[in-house]
């Protein structure tokens, strides 16, 4: 019972800086720090909010994670035994995301095919295209056909193809419509549930943090100013800027007229 | 402001708009007021035919699209109006905050060049004068360091200062009619709650009908007065936001508010509230109540497309919700 969690992913004091433009060539270079003196650890089976304004370093803490970026200070590691195979990436911006160039289907199953996995292919492409909420025919068009709603869902079930054990997944919904993106937070319980997925969701809705992550970081200008269980800090929150994210919130309730 | 209407007046009155895109009707037959003063919500998942409805009555529907119908502006009908006659009110008596400020504003023209040239037009100000007052707009939409900004091009500022600057442009010759699409959709929301804030104060110092396009509910709650919902180019509901959001009539709007989360509850059985299936793409929505495919109440009834009824609170659907 009182068996020690997991630890999947483990930080300390990681740092990342990124060069401005000189402003002119005798003038010193400046940098901004994205990531600051960043530390915390992601526990196998928990879902784990990221939160905080635009440009506080939350995507640069996820490509930190998947090794995309290189940390100038601290240390970084993954605790499970291979990132490639077991760690899964659904990026920002969906419409990026997606080569033009690929069907539906050869997208969604690539990374079976560049980790050589054996698995019936049309049964896994069938299963997924269900899970995400798309038709049968999607498989065979192209990116370009698809609404950004529905590109974001493709995005996700590419991600989901190879059965991966920790999903990151930066702004999943934020794309999406109210009728979509319900479907694809239910998913996300699904596998939490179903498949002790570990996931670490960025998101600015704090809403949809609140009831799929338990945990919660709150970032500001590169650091993480406060981090706790989601209903504490919703409850509670201790730092000033929380504060202010939280009551940043418009809600059904607060109305100009009575 | 002397020159407003009296309070039950309205500004504006749209009726019978309808909006195709070639031969494909995207919004059908759309009636609704602005009254004077008054700040109305427009509400609907996207591909609803927000965004059609609102180019139509500012006349800015882009090649290909056509509309129908009228949208009388103190006895014009700007449906009907010369393109040189609408360039005369447009930015001046109505303007327009656009959906994304990035492909609205022109990357190759100084912020200070393009939130100055409406009152270079309108109000036939001189270089120096008109800039002298972009710079007291940016001040006044709260853009740190105005001056320096004055100078600077679209991409040099965050998508919040854009957004700022946009408005700043829109309201520089204090318009009487403002339309707001989606001004806040691209941006995080702490500087949604800045923005909102800005423009419900200006809204009230200008004595401006305010139209704010948005798929975000407790955005009008706050801000509006009165909502318009809208689902498959129909304007399917429409009154007060504490009627239409305490007691809505028509599924789809109980719906809406259905699937907002809430922030201090625990989710009822554990999921997330989804409407079934998706918005059906241009063309593709059932005959009579577009809702009818995804409507929990539907009957054999709703083939044919429900009236608007009611009085002050109204919405077309045969079996309402309340
Ligand atoms: N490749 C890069 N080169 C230079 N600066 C960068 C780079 N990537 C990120 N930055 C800067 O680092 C900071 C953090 O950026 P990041 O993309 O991590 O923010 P974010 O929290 O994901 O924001 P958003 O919510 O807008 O996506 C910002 O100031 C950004 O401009
Ligand atoms: N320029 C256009 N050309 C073709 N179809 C368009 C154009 N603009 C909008 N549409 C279509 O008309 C419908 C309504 O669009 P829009 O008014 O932009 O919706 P909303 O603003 O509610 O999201 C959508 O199906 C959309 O794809
Ligand atoms: S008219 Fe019928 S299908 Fe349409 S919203 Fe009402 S009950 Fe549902
Ligand atoms: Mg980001
Ligand atoms: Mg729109």
């Amino acid at each position: 019972m009182s068996e020690q969690p997991e630890m999947v992913f483990r930080a300390r004091g990681v740092t990342k800086r990124f060069a401005l433009p000189r402003q002119a060539p005798w003038l010193p270079r400046r940098f901004v720090a994205a990531v600051e003196e960043v530390s915390f650890e992601v526990l196998r089976g928990e879902s784990l909010g990221i939160v905080g304004e635009s440009g506080s370093g939350k995507t640069t803490l996820l490509k930190l994670l998947l090794g995309l970026e290189k940390p100038d200070a601290g240390e970084l590691r993954y605790l499970g035994r291979s990132l490639r195979r077991e760690v899964q990436v659904v990026f920002q911006d969906p419409v990026s995301a997606l080569d033009p160039r690929l069907r539906v289907a050869d997208i969604i199953l690539e990374p079976l095919r560049v980790m050589g996995l054996r698995e019936p292919r049309e049964t896994r492409l069938h299963e997924l295209l269900q899970a995400v909420g798309l038709p049968r025919a999607a498989a065979g068009r192209y990116p370009h056909e698809f609404s950004g709603g529905q590109r974001q869902r493709i995005a996700i079930a590419r991600a989901l193809a190879p059965r991966p054990r920790v999903l990151l997944a930066d702004e999943p919904v934020s794309a999406l419509d109210v009728s979509v993106r319900a479907q694809v937070l239910n998913l996300l319980l699904d596998l939490r549930r179903d498949f002790d997925l570990t996931l670490l969701l960025v998101s600015h809705d704090l809403g949809v943090v609140r009831h799929l992550c338990q945990r919660l970081l709150v970032m500001q200008s590169g650091r993480v100013v406060e981090a706790g269980e989601t209903r504490r800090v919703f409850a509670a929150p201790a730092q000033p800027y929380t504060q202010l994210l939280l009551a940043a919130i418009p809600t059904l309730s607060q109305r100009r007229t009575a | 402001m002397s020159a407003v209407s009296a309070p039950t007046e309205p500004v504006v009155r749209v009726s019978d708009l309808s909006v195709r895109v070639g031969t494909v009707e995207a919004v059908h037959s759309v009636g609704f007021e602005l009254a004077a003063g008054r700040r109305t919500g427009l509400i609907g998942e996207s591909g609803s035919g927000k965004t059609l409805t609102a180019l139509a009555v500012m006349g800015l529907l882009p090649d290909g699209l056509s509309a129908s119908g009228r949208a009388v502006y103190r006895e014009q009908d700007l449906v009907a109006l010369s393109e040189a006659e609408l360039c005369r009110l447009r930015g001046d008596r109505l303007s327009m905050i656009f959906q994304e400020p990035l492909s609205a504003l022109n990357p190759v023209q100084t912020i200070g060049e393009q939130v100055a040239e409406p009152l270079r037009l309108h109000r036939g100000l001189g270089g120096r004068e008109s800039l002298a007052r972009a710079r007291e707009l940016l001040e006044r939409v709260q853009i740190p360091r105005a001056a320096e900004k004055l100078g600077q091009y679209p991409h040099q500022l965050s998508g919040g200062q854009r957004q700022r600057a946009m408005i700043a442009m829109a309201i520089s010759c204090s318009p009487e009619v403002l339309i707001a699409d989606e001004p806040t959709t691209a941006l995080d929301v702490t500087v949604q709650a800045e923005v909102l804030r800005l423009l419900d104060r200006l809204v009230d110092e200008e004595g401006a009908t305010l139209l704010l396009i948005t798929h975000d509910l407790p955005v009008v709650a706050g801000l509006c007065d009165r909502v318009l919902v809208m689902y498959g180019g129909h304007l399917v509901e429409e009154g007060a936001v504490g009627e239409v959001f305490d007691s809505p009539r028509h599924p789809y709007t109980l719906a809406l508010l259905e699937s907002i989360p809430s922030l201090d509850q625990e989710l009822p059985s554990g999921r997330f509230r989804a409407i079934p299936g998706a918005v059906p793409g241009l063309g593709q929505f059932p005959s009579g109540c577009p809702f009818r495919n995804r409507c929990p109440r539907a009957t054999e009834l709703c083939a044919t497309m429900p009236a608007l009824e009611g009085e002050g609170h109204r919405a077309a659907c045969w079996h309402p919700a309340s």
